[in-house]
């Protein structure tokens, strides 16, 4: 977060904006989540710049009227909030203390989004195409796996990392559902974006 | 001051197709073939609604005539729409839907997005590189939703190979409007703001050929059919959909959520 100066009023407001709850899963804040990019005192008034998390994520319009609110209850009357795309959000800027809230809520926290290769695939075909069975190491070769499948991801609930997906999409557009195979629970894993 | 017509023209193709792909998709929500799906596809449609929210305030900062997002998605008729014909084909034949058509589909519209949002981070348009650099994140993952779809279809059943082939067969050759560049492409690509689609065809074909032979499908063979929703000649289909989409908006101006 960009905060211009030494300034009590500004790190106040960079506080207030950072202590925010998220809508939708909301034991981490917004400062937890790395989407409050700056404040700014801008001709007098308090400047917050935040970031969508995905472009279509319903939660970002809340957000940006629960910072306005948090403000303005605290004193900062003609408070600001503006949006930003760019650099865009990468679930990399969440902190160390949100992703254990995370784990602790029941939700897996991300993977690193920054060690993800350019594979547009993962499955690996049962046939090829004279109809042999294919060799299946081999196979594996060709095609890049992706890493987020190599750095295992432990159950929230057990600490297992005998895991499995069950699908890529979850109840909002950030995670995925899987399940473990140690203690049973299904759970949702935050996908590095 | 307005920016040059061929400029709002480009971003109106990129905003009209993510929205109209995104209201299509929104069609499967309730009616996946599986629950997993049901909600792949609606998360696959919000991101495109949401890319196209972007897209047209953009568009609409760009063409400076006061209107903003709403008035260009839901008081524009089909003519002023300026999306690719691919995008906006039912997700079936037209009387049933048939999630091998919205799989091909998502497949060969994902396969150019990524390169396209890739070309257009770079673009002299700060605007518009900002909302591409966010997108192509959103549009790999589409990517890899369509691509192992396609494999498992295709190389699955004997029933859901053959439903997968046709449905390639019937789309595939809508992608050749992608490729045949216009004044419009040609100038955007003088002015730095964007890729002629035309230059991205070598990736999409090795994107395209990777996976259906992964899959054990058959590249279709070239036509010279050309669709023209990109000038705002569009199939007999635009018209309904936007009949639903917009009918809300236009019934009752200004409503509010």
């Amino acid at each position: 977060m960009v905060i211009s100066e030494a300034d009590p009023l500004l790190a106040q407001a960079a506080a207030l904006a950072a202590s925010v709850p998220d809508p939708e899963i909301p034991v981490i804040t917004l400062g937890d989540l790395g989407i409050v990019r700056a404040v700014r005192r801008e001709a007098g008034r308090i400047v917050v710049t935040i970031t969508p998390t995905y472009t279509g994520c319903p939660a970002t319009e809340v957000i940006a009227a629960d910072v306005r609110q948090i403000l303005v209850e605290n004193g900062f009357a003609d408070a600001q909030v503006r949006l930003t795309l760019s650099p865009p959000w990468t679930t990399d800027w969440i902190s160390e203390t949100g992703r254990e809230r995370l784990r602790a809520y029941g939700i897996a926290p991300p993977g690193r989004a920054g060690m993800l290769p350019e594979a547009v695939m993962r499955f690996v075909p049962r046939k090829r195409s004279d109809g042999e069975v294919s060799d299946l190491t081999a196979a594996r070769q060709r095609i890049p796996l992706r890493v987020a499948q190599k750095a295992p991801i432990a159950c929230p609930n057990c600490g297992s990392i005998e895991t499995e997906q069950l699908s890529e999409y979850g109840s909002t557009p950030c995670k995925a559902i899987h399940r473990c195979l140690a203690c049973r629970e299904p759970f949702d894993y935050f996908k590095p974006y | 001051m307005p920016a040059p017509a061929f400029h709002v023209e480009y971003v109106l193709r990129l905003a009209d197709s993510t929205l109209v792909l995104g209201q299509r998709l929104a069609e499967w929500c309730g009616h996946g073939p599986m629950l997993e799906e049901d909600i792949a596809l609606t998360n696959v449609a919000l991101d495109l609604v949401g890319q196209a929210r972007l897209l047209l305030s953009h568009a609409a900062l760009l063409e400076n005539k006061g209107r903003d997002e709403d008035a260009l998605a839901y008081f524009r008729d089909e003519p002023e729409f300026r999306n690719w014909t691919l995008l906006e084909l039912p997700n079936g034949d037209g009387s049933h839907n048939d999630y091998a058509v919205t799989i091909a589909r998502n497949l060969m519209f994902s396969a150019l997005a990524v390169p396209l949002w890739e070309a257009l981070a770079g673009s002299a348009d700060q605007g518009l590189a900002q909302i591409a650099a966010k997108s192509v994140k959103e549009s790999r993952a589409h990517l890899r939703h369509a691509s192992e779809w396609t494999v498992r279809l295709g190389d699955g059943t004997q029933v859901s190979h053959d439903r997968m082939q046709s449905a390639l067969d019937r789309l595939w050759p809508y992608a050749n409007e992608w490729w045949d560049d216009d004044p419009v492409d040609v100038a955007v690509a003088k002015a730095g703001i964007g890729p002629m689609l035309g230059t991205l065809k070598p990736v999409w074909d090795r994107t395209m050929d990777a996976i259906l032979a992964q899959a054990t499908l058959a590249r279709p063979a070239h036509t010279a059919f050309l669709s023209s929703g990109k000038l705002g000649r569009h199939s007999e289909h635009l018209g309904y959909l936007l009949a639903e989409m917009q009918s809300l908006a236009r019934s009752d101006p200004g409503a509010q959520w």
